[in-house]
């Protein structure tokens, strides 16, 4: 499409215009970053420096908080500790100081892996009923599409925590609650609208011709779907997954409501931290930075494609 | 290479008679254009015989085998799409032997066949170009190297030129024709530029509001227009018609135009008296102060080697291809000689033309 769309014409923006520009894009990034940052702060301190006040802006880095994130320990006597042997290892070390002892890991990974297992698997359950609905939706002549699309979207017209009950009194027949699966379903269920909506606005711009042409060429629908329509909404799907990967990552309400045991997910688990052995804020700033990670590697990774999401397509170069 | 023979076909959109009875063939090697403005049905039809459309009612027969229900990939066609449709993630090479890789023909034949192609429609030296980059042309040139590679049944083509400048398309006319000459493939070629239509085919089919309004070699189109539409449309400028009121008995071999006799080829049919029109090309229009038919000068175009002159008549505006030797004045006074074995007549009330000796043994569409 090079030659017949080229006639748009694009004004340099001035060099003055630019500088107010990327001042607003600082100021509002610092705004942002600051409580990003504090949490980073607050996991490298010691419990005490943490809830010093004035709050600490210098001071000497610990590993406490991430101990103590991944472990569970026991206050022990000064004479039992001075007893046992030499410690192993830096947190060994660190809680031996606090009159405590590890005495195994703690409930972290496992919520943390979780959280990965739900928020991935109903990403990718998402994207892939979402691809291919729009696809139809796209390409053929559905009947009350419209009412069909909109009915789709009214799923997300409501707070998601308005049918929290229901679907709480539902997953407890259906034996769902507090199990992977469901939690996967339900993100799925949520995800799957907004997949829709976004995938069709991408597979719209695709060019009918082309599957035409693989069709044509002798490929079945399916085949000229997957080997010409898919790696043309490459952008789209990638886009798609991220918007979905970040809500089913950073759920909350449902995640806290259905699961506490065995499918609980990192988000309600990371404030069930403080309680274990006063107020461990590093600890729980710990599981706050490590939760942060996977999504910022994913962003950072797929940035283009999440800046072209959010245009919905409208820029198709 | 196959025949393409088309019966009673007939495509509904909802309300909508997108085409709405086409009977026609294709010969076996022959070059067909489907000639229309834009909504005529000629897309549609070629679609249909591309199986990317199913019709609402008719047969598609290819080689003999009735294909109207068949899937586009069952077909054993080649497409080429106005905007080509060259996959944007794929090279050149990998465009052209996409149709191949399908076929499941093994790697090293599918290479040599598309070098093969490639060498024929001189791309060789961009086979390896990512598509996004290419010019017009070798865009256009791709997208027929798909096409030929695979020696289909039969080529269809959707306004392959529509997107390229004037300068290159008639350079593609010009190779599109030849290309045609050397690999005779039959061929359905659809545009709405009578130009390219009349240098490319072997027939043309002028359509208009779903109807094949006449089907034969771009001269019968010409010279024996079936109707007031296709005279008008093909031809530039296009027929003349001149109009008056009158009625025609079988073996009558002049008209009354006002005051004038014209001699016209012989009628073949009774015509009821009512609204007729003389149809006259503008190249069989001479000046002549003794011709009878009279009228005065409006205006004139020049064209370098000839002249468009346009003259006021009684039955309206008249234009005549002239020698550019002389000048006109504006109100000056002429005579109109036409050339009676040209001239066509047409019944205003069905836009159709009456029979005579100039369309005897013409098919009519």
């Amino acid at each position: 499409m090079s030659s017949a769309n080229a006639a748009h014409s694009v004004v340099e923006p001035s060099t003055a215009s630019k500088r107010v520009a990327a001042t607003l894009v600082i100021l509002y990034a610092m705004i942002t970053l600051v409580p990003l940052a504090w949490i980073f702060l607050t996991s490298i301190k010691s419990p005490p420096d943490s809830i010093s006040y004035p709050p600490k802006l210098v001071f000497t880095p610990s590993l406490e908080g991430y101990c103590n994130l991944f472990t569970t320990r026991s206050r022990q006597t000064p004479e039992y500790i001075a007893a046992l042997p030499p410690a192993e290892g830096v947190c060994d070390a660190v809680s031996r100081e606090r009159n405590m002892v590890i005495v195994g890991p703690s409930n972290f990974l496992p919520r943390f892996a979780n959280s990965l297992i739900i928020a991935f698997g109903s990403t990718f359950l998402a994207v892939l009923l979402g691809t291919l609905a729009a696809y139809g939706f796209s390409r053929f002549r559905v009947p009350l599409a419209d009412d069909l699309l909109f009915f789709i979207l009214s799923t997300r017209m409501m707070p998601p925590i308005a049918v929290a009950i229901p679907i709480y009194l539902m997953y407890r027949q259906l034996g769902l609650s507090d199990t992977a699966i469901g939690m996967m379903l339900l993100y799925t269920a949520v995800n799957v609208s907004l997949a829709v909506w976004l995938l069709k606005g991408f597979i719209d711009e695709i060019p009918r011709e082309y599957e035409e042409a693989a069709m044509i060429d002798g490929y079945t629908r399916l085949q000229a779907f997957r080997k010409v329509v898919l790696p043309q909404a490459t952008t789209g799907i990638a886009a798609t997954a991220i918007f979905c990967l970040i809500f089913a990552w950073n759920e909350y309400a449902f995640a806290a409501l259905l699961t506490s045991g065995s499918a609980q997910t990192a988000p309600p688990f990371i404030p069930t931290i403080i309680g274990e052995g006063g107020q461990d804020w590093p600890a729980v700033a710990a599981g706050t930075t490590i939760f942060l990670v996977p999504i910022l590697v994913f962003t950072v990774l797929l940035r283009k494609q999440l800046l072209r999401g959010i245009t919905f397509g409208a820029v198709r170069k | 290479m196959a025949e393409i023979r088309i019966d009673h076909l007939r495509k509904e959109f909802g309300d909508f008679v997108a085409v709405q009875d086409s009977t026609f063939t294709v010969g076996d090697g022959e070059f067909l254009a489907l000639l229309g403005p834009s909504g005529c049905g000629k897309t549609t039809t070629l679609r249909m015989i591309a199986g990317l459309e199913l019709p609402t009612g008719g047969t598609i027969r290819l080689g003999g085998e009735d294909v109207t229900f068949r899937r586009a990939s069952e077909r054993d066609i080649a497409f080429v799409f106005q905007l080509f449709a060259l996959y944007p993630h794929m090279n050149v090479r990998r465009n052209i032997g996409f149709p191949l890789i399908c076929q499941g023909v093994p790697k090293a034949e599918v290479k040599q066949r598309v070098e093969e192609t490639a060498r024929l429609l001189q791309i060789d030296h961009i086979l390896d170009r990512s598509v996004s980059g290419l010019a017009g042309g070798d865009r256009q040139r791709v997208a027929l190297g798909r096409a030929i590679v695979r020696r289909p049944k039969c080529f269809l083509m959707d306004e392959p030129l529509g997107t390229l400048d004037a300068e290159f398309r008639d350079v593609m006319v010009r190779e599109l024709r030849e290309l045609h000459n050397r690999i005779h493939a039959t061929t359905v070629y659809v545009t709405h530029d009578q130009l390219e239509a009349m240098a490319m085919a072997d027939k043309i089919a002028v359509m208009n509001h779903g109807v094949i309004e006449q089907f034969g070699t771009p001269q019968e189109i010409y010279d024996r227009p079936a109707s007031m539409y296709v005279a008008d449309f093909i031809g530039s400028p296009p027929m003349n018609f001149i109009r008056f009121t009158s009625g025609l008995e079988k073996g009558a071999a002049r008209v009354r135009i006002g005051e004038a006799e014209v001699s016209v080829p012989e009628v073949h049919a009774d015509v009821e008296p009512g609204e007729l029109a003389l149809g006259v090309r503008p190249e069989h229009i001479r000046f002549s102060d003794a011709a009878p038919l009279r009228g005065a000068i409006y205006g004139s175009e020049y064209l370098g080697t000839n002249q468009i002159v346009t003259v006021e008549t009684g039955g309206g505006l008249v234009r005549a291809r002239l020698p550019a030797d002389r000048a006109y004045r504006v109100g000056e006074p002429v005579g109109l000689a036409l050339k009676g074995e040209r001239l066509s007549l047409f019944d205003c009330r069905s836009g159709r033309a009456i029979p005579s000796a100039l369309y005897s043994g013409a098919s009519h569409g």
